[in-house]
């Protein structure tokens, strides 16, 4: 008969069960090679170094340790392909093995999925539907543009630079090889891309998707390794280009290395991106911009929205909204669906959150993090709120690059604009309003490169991303992410 | 924050002043809460919730004291091939059912509700609908789902509505109100949103998304509009309101989205039947025959669930 609940029994709790992603379809070796010149090539020291999982810290493959030699072997690789094979070709012939890499990765774009997550511990709905389809359509858009370029730059003439030397981070590690290698491809320039030492396995699987597309030898070469083996690309005097994600600090390196060489460069760095909540904004889709600004991808997000600014009137309103968001937020295994946070991407990583909380504390601010379980065996960290910070905060002047959120008020939108924009850095911003003339009046004050509005962390191929100041030059994706890829006469 | 319990010393708050909504923040918002993977026990344990949550519907013009205690019967004997399920939470007539319907369900813990105030339409003046009201509750109805006037809404007399409600409530006595949207007739969910205030304001204990008869009804959209309201209410006052969304659910998958929604907006205090009704007619059905599924691992054809 009826069974029935009521309050008096007790709240019923209502947990979801485990819904583990398989790993039965991927297919991971246990050593990658470098690939060079088509093939897969031993490491010239003979030195591998491990790559593990951040969520329980079990190792996953052992990759190559790149030296000197083997960039070396790269760059003369990538010269003679474009010398011979890639500068020469129909850029109609460019655009099909193109298409043919984008429509690759989307066959196994499951495959691609379930080893960034293990990899990078970024969670799998992420990599599902965020890294993986993004890259295949950055693929997909720029081969589009292969033999358009006369109408892309109309009346100049288009040449390809040469070979490019691409660097990517650890934290979308195959989109970002995606943003480098679509667009280098596409204008005709042949590749050696280094990915970041902790991530190396979704750029591997690309090499083995861009061998089955049966690119000639040598157009596309990668390299795995640490810093070193980055130096090594950066001073190599035969590549053309260096295209660099990463850090504001590395940036300022490559800089200084290039300098008074002939070597063009693009440096996509650092962000300490300002989110503004107006007070007539709509409040609770601003929480989950909020939310989807910093915690979007543990925070490991250079255009993360680190610095919430919310008008003074609202300010309360949107604290308690945002807390009592947080703990609806299930911090666990990358690998199950149901997970919105997962680990942090190494343990270095960690130290540096860990460094700054620290620093947080020390300086008086505010701190709340949920009530929630932590995973025990991996890299992992809770959301965080710091309140109670200025301007003169460390943790609201520098880069954390964690799941770590300053909040500032504000009483007028002019003093939210001098705080905005008084950063070393101006990689994005966000702006929530109901209006459209507060949209149109903070855009053009701000100095970031990229704006949302009323939204965050929105990315699309046919949009052009980088930054201002100490947050890099030259623009990634759409019709700029061409340029910096081509001479025009 | 003002924490009140009771009513009594509410500030009314200027409903022009409602929050706005941004419905591309909110179709964002709903996608996330359907791409949560619900399986094995909290799919079994969100199924059994939800039969129990459901308000079993007939509102048809056609409807007998026959139909009504054939539905009632169902409502208490959901699938008795599978012992241990719950009932559905009520049964939800037209006033003039109201006698037969709370005659039937007697005893069992299967509440009445019936739709009052010139349901659906609403159109008709005060007296009518505070007389229509009265009639159903002295029929026995434990729980009354008043619709409020989207003409006088649309056209701005928030007072009017308020009002309107306030009086119901009135004459609601013991039962508990629920007040109907009818969101399809507002369109915009900061329509949606500032209604939901009005009618939570004046005295809703429930707030309910549409009759059923106009397209479209419970969205997840909508709901999720509703819900976030409900939220801000309780952060405000410390007065839980129910919620219920009706017309358009009509599978399992829904239905579990829709408590994955209520979850994680309000927390699982509102996972019950006294904080959160499905108002349909053939959910139930659905979710008998996932639990079947569940229990034998097939599907059974749709003959073997009763249709009441």
């Amino acid at each position: 008969m009826a069974k029935k609940q009521t309050k008096k029994e007790g709240v019923v709790t209502w947990d979801y069960s485990p819904a583990p992603e398989s790993t039965g379809h991927i297919n991971l070796k246990k050593q990658y090679d470098h690939y060079i010149d088509g093939k897969w090539v031993k490491p010239s020291s003979g030195k591998y170094f491990d790559t593990i999982n951040p969520a329980n810290k079990e190792k996953l493959a052992e990759v190559a340790y790149g030296n000197d030699k083997d960039i070396d072997k790269a760059v003369k690789a990538a010269r003679k392909a474009y010398k011979n094979v890639w500068s020469k070709m129909a850029p109609s012939e460019r655009a099909k093995y193109i298409y043919r890499i984008a429509r690759l990765m989307q066959e196994r774009a499951r495959e691609f999925a379930v080893i960034e997550t293990l990899d990078a511990g970024k969670v799998i709905r992420e990599s599902r539907d965020v890294d993986v389809p993004l890259a295949c359509n950055h693929f997909f858009y720029y081969a589009g543009w292969a033999d358009k370029l006369e109408y892309a730059f109309p009346n100049r003439k288009v040449e390809s630079l040469g070979v490019a030397g691409q660097i990517t981070p650890w934290n979308f590690p195959l989109l970002m090889a995606a943003w480098k290698i679509a667009p280098a491809l596409a204008t005709g320039n042949t590749v050696v891309l280094k990915p970041a030492e902790t991530t190396p396995l979704t750029a591997l699987k690309l090499a083995e998707v861009i061998h089955d597309a049966g690119l000639p030898p040598g157009v596309v070469n990668i390299v795995t390794g640490y810093g070193d083996t980055g130096a090594a690309l950066v001073n190599h005097d035969d590549v053309d280009k260096i295209a660099f994600t990463g850090s504001t600090g590395v940036g300022k390196i490559i800089q200084k290395a290039i300098a008074g060489t002939n070597k063009k460069a693009t440096l996509e760095l650092g962000g300490k991106s300002a989110n503004i909540i107006l007070d007539d904004a709509p409040l609770d889709q601003a929480v989950e911009g909020i939310v989807n600004g910093i915690f979007f991808n543990q925070g490991h997000v250079c255009c993360a929205g680190s610095r919430l600014f919310i008008q003074e009137s609202v300010a309360e309103t949107v604290i308690e909204k945002l807390k009592h968001r947080l703990n609806s937020l299930i911090i666990g295994d990358p690998m199950d669906k149901n997970t919105d946070i997962g680990a942090i991407n190494s343990k270095a990583q960690l130290a540096t959150i860990d460094k700054y909380i620290k620093i947080g504390l020390d300086e008086g601010a505010t701190m709340y993090q949920p009530d929630c379980k932590i995973p025990k065996g991996g890299y992992f960290f809770p959301p965080t709120l710091f309140m109670d910070v200025a301007q003169s905060s460390t943790i609201v002047q520098e880069e954390i690059f964690g799941p770590v959120l300053t909040i500032q008020t504000f009483r007028t939108v002019d003093e939210v604009i001098q705080k905005a924009n008084n950063s070393p850095y101006g990689l994005a911003a966000g702006i929530w309003t109901d209006k459209g003339s507060r949209i149109f009046n903070l855009t053009t004050k701000l100095n970031a490169g990229v704006i949302w509005a009323n939204t965050y962390n929105k990315f699309d191929p046919t949009s052009p991303f980088g930054g201002y100041k100490e947050s890099g030059f030259g623009r990634e994706g759409g019709l700029h992410g061409l340029s910096a890829y081509v001479k025009l006469k | 924050m003002n924490k009140m319990k009771g009513r009594n010393n509410l500030v009314i708050p200027d409903f022009n002043q409602s929050p706005c909504i941004d419905k591309v923040g909110v179709e964002e918002r709903v996608a996330r809460f359907q791409t949560r993977s619900i399986k094995t026990e909290a799919k079994m344990q969100g199924l059994k919730m939800a039969l129990n949550m459901i308000d079993l519907t007939t509102l048809e013009g056609k409807d007998t004291p026959g139909k009504v205690k054939q539905m009632c019967y169902k409502a208490q004997h959901l699938h008795d091939v599978h012992p241990g399920l719950p009932t559905v939470a009520a049964v939800c007539v037209y006033p003039s059912m109201v006698g037969v319907a709370a005659k039937a369900v007697s005893g069992s813990g299967v509440k009445v509700a019936s739709v009052s105030t010139a349901f659906p339409s609403g159109q008709a003046p005060l007296a009518v609908k505070l007389a229509d009201t009265k009639f159903a509750v002295a029929e026995g109805a434990d729980e009354i789902d008043m619709v409020i006037s989207r003409g006088k809404f649309l056209s701005g007399e928030y007072n009017f509505v308020f009002d309107e409600i306030a009086a119901i409530k009135e004459v609601c006595g013991e039962a508990r109100l629920k007040v109907i949207l009818e969101t399809g007739e507002l369109v915009t969910l900061d329509n949606v949103r500032r209604a939901s205030d009005i009618a939570m304001y004046a005295g809703a204990d429930f707030i309910k998304t549409s009759t059923g008869k106009i397209s479209p009804a419970a969205t997840m959209q909508v709901t999720y509009t509703m819900l976030e309201a409900i939220r801000d209410f309780k952060l405000k006052t410390g007065i839980k309101i129910g919620m219920k969304p009706a017309g358009g659910i009509s599978n399992s998958k829904l239905a579990l989205h829709n408590l994955v929604m209520v979850k994680e907006t309000l927390g699982e205090e509102w996972l019950t039947n006294e904080w959160f009704r499905f108002g349909a007619s053939s959910l139930a059905n659905d979710v008998l025959m996932q639990i079947m599924k569940a229990e034998t691992g097939v599907y059974q054809s749709a003959d073997y669930f009763s249709k009441d």
